[in-house]
């Protein structure tokens, strides 16, 4: 293609979404819409989703050893368990350090000491040294605990299966159904959009049968509208983003000052994460909508 | 240069609008095609265009048999043949000057080209001062004139008008038939789809009947043949 073609077609495309304004606008506020709804709802899921990560990964396994175990084999042990993909963080807690933290949380910190003192020199709870452990990943928990319960010098491994299998089951309820929504949303923005383009370009039929007649090729026909469409899903992503963008900064910050528990329960995923994804997704589908719906709907008029 | 062997349309609807039609126009030439409304000429200019497939028979222009085209070579073929219509066809939110120019651009005419070009086109169907003007500020002549240039603009070896004074008085078309015979002496084939009796028994050009979709008689010099 030569330049003047491309200069050509990139003007004509601009002049077409002027010369059929209203059907543009319709496009983009369509676009617009459906993005708009597609990106509350994402960004509904990503908090949610962090919200559960975040209580996820306090899900702790403890893990105790055989009576008499050297330090050396328990820090073996560790070893075996550091290689875990799962695994999160691993912290080892000595036996004097739960006997501590016992007492601190059974009498309280400041009445704890009384009892350490009376009890110095002969922890009860000797033996009861431990891997305090936290998983990336609830769902694998059961078959970490199978794991880490099968290693030698292993006594028993503690965890808490319900809280485990409750997580996992909400976590991929949430994931199957937003990514459902997600298409029945694309659905029928892609539908509604080409609905669109359909009519914008039907009103065209005339004009496209005239340059078929004269001898230009499907492309050079095609390449003004596919600049229109390009233009259109630019306009129609960009838009919705940046009301998004602000809906968001100002909601989290409204909801925090007005809510300080919300700061306690919840981490909002911060604005630039949100944005990070929500922001390419929405230009590269606006985009592409425009681009393919354009093409696609160009097809059938053009075997002049 | 235009052979047309045992022709048939029939359309889906049933009706058959070319009935078993042998052509052969030689390059050079100047065709009337004449015959009541209804009798098959828009489909034969059709044939010509590859805007219509053949029911049967075959289609040859330049040499190439359109069978044998395919899609994508049509642009090519199309880029060799000019064609005017009754109603003008020209794209009505543009000048006149981007009308004509639209056919150099559709052939990727390199801009300083088409800037030299267009006008002369224009000057030479008389409409040079009317390049900024839109299609609807024109009269029906000025139209067919400006149509006349786009088809001719690219240099076409044939010349395709389907009734192109169907809608002008008779000093407009007479002008008209005048450029055709112009571009036709200058070695354009040219084929003209007309009503019009009195340019056809003037000018004394070879002349083809068309009725019922057969071709009823084929004069090498003539003048309009009565239906009967
Ligand atoms: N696209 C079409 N579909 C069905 N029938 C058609 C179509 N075009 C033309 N016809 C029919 O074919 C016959 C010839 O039409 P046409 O070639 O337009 O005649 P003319 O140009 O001589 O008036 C007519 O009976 C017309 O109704
Ligand atoms: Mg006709």
């Amino acid at each position: 293609m030569k330049f003047s073609t491309l200069w050509y077609s990139i003007r004509q495309g601009v002049k077409n979404i002027r010369r059929n304004l209203m059907f543009s606008l319709a496009s983009i506020g369509t676009m617009v819409s459906c993005l708009f709804l597609f990106g509350i709802f994402y960004m509904i899921v990503v908090n949610f989703q962090a919200a559960v990560q975040t209580v996820e990964k306090n899900v702790t396994i403890t893990v105790f050893f055989d009576y008499g175990l050297s330090e050396e084999q328990i820090a073996a042990i560790g070893e075996e368990i550091r290689y875990r993909e799962e695994l999160n963080t691993i912290e080892f807690v000595s036996a004097q350090e739960a006997w501590d933290k016992f007492c601190a949380e059974t009498y309280g910190e400041e009445n704890a000491s009384i009892i350490t003192d009376a009890f110095v020199g002969d922890n009860p709870l000797a033996n009861s040294a431990s891997y305090e452990i936290t998983l990336k990943d609830v769902a694998k928990q059961t078959e970490f605990v199978e794991f880490v319960e099968g290693l030698d010098g292993v006594r028993s491994v503690k965890n808490s299966e319900a809280v485990a299998n409750g997580l996992a089951s909400l976590n991929s309820l949430v994931g199957y159904a937003s990514m459902a929504i997600i298409l029945i949303l694309l659905f029928v923005a892609v539908f509604l959009i080409s609905n669109t383009i359909t009519i914008g370009i039907t009103v065209r039929k005339e004009e496209i049968s005239i340059m078929k007649l004269i001898g230009a090729t499907d492309f050079f026909v095609r390449a003004p509208f596919m600049v229109e469409g390009v233009i259109i899903g630019l306009l129609g992503s960009a838009i919705p983003v940046i009301i998004l963008r602000y809906i968001y900064e100002n909601i989290i910050e409204y909801l925090m000052a007005r809510f300080p528990i919300i700061n306690i329960l919840v981490n909002f995923v911060t604005t630039e994460e949100v944005f990070a994804t929500l922001t390419p997704l929405c230009l590269i589908v606006g985009v592409g909508i425009g681009l393919f719906g354009s093409i696609f709907t160009t097809r059938k008029h053009l075997h002049v | 240069m235009l052979v047309l062997e045992n022709v048939t349309v029939t359309y889906p609807t049933g009706i058959t609008a070319l009935d078993d039609v042998s052509i052969n126009i030689e390059k050079g030439e100047f065709v009337f095609i004449v015959g009541s409304s209804g009798s098959g000429k828009t489909t034969l200019m059709k044939l010509l265009m590859k805007e219509l497939e053949p029911t049967s028979g075959k289609v040859t222009v330049c040499g190439r048999d359109y069978a044998k085209v395919k899609r994508r070579e049509i642009p090519k073929i199309r880029r060799k043949i000019g064609m005017v219509y009754q109603n003008f066809r020209l794209l009505k939110d543009r000048s006149v000057y981007e009308n004509v120019a639209f056919a150099q651009r559709v052939i990727e005419t390199p801009t300083r080209y088409i800037r030299r070009q267009v006008p002369s086109m224009l000057t030479l169907v008389g409409l040079a001062n009317k390049y900024k003007s839109y299609p609807k500020e024109l009269s029906g002549g000025e139209q067919q004139r400006v149509a006349l240039a786009r088809a001719l603009v690219n240099n076409p070896e044939i010349l395709l008008a389907d009734e192109p004074t169907g809608n002008l008085d008779p000093k407009n078309s007479m002008e008209i038939m005048n450029l055709l015979e112009d571009v036709n002496r200058r070695g354009t084939t040219v084929v003209v789809v007309t009503h019009n009796r009195d340019i056809v028994n003037m000018m004394q050009k070879r002349v083809i009947t068309v009725k019922h979709g057969k071709i009823t008689s084929d004069e090498k010099k003539g003048g309009y043949i009565d239906e009967v």
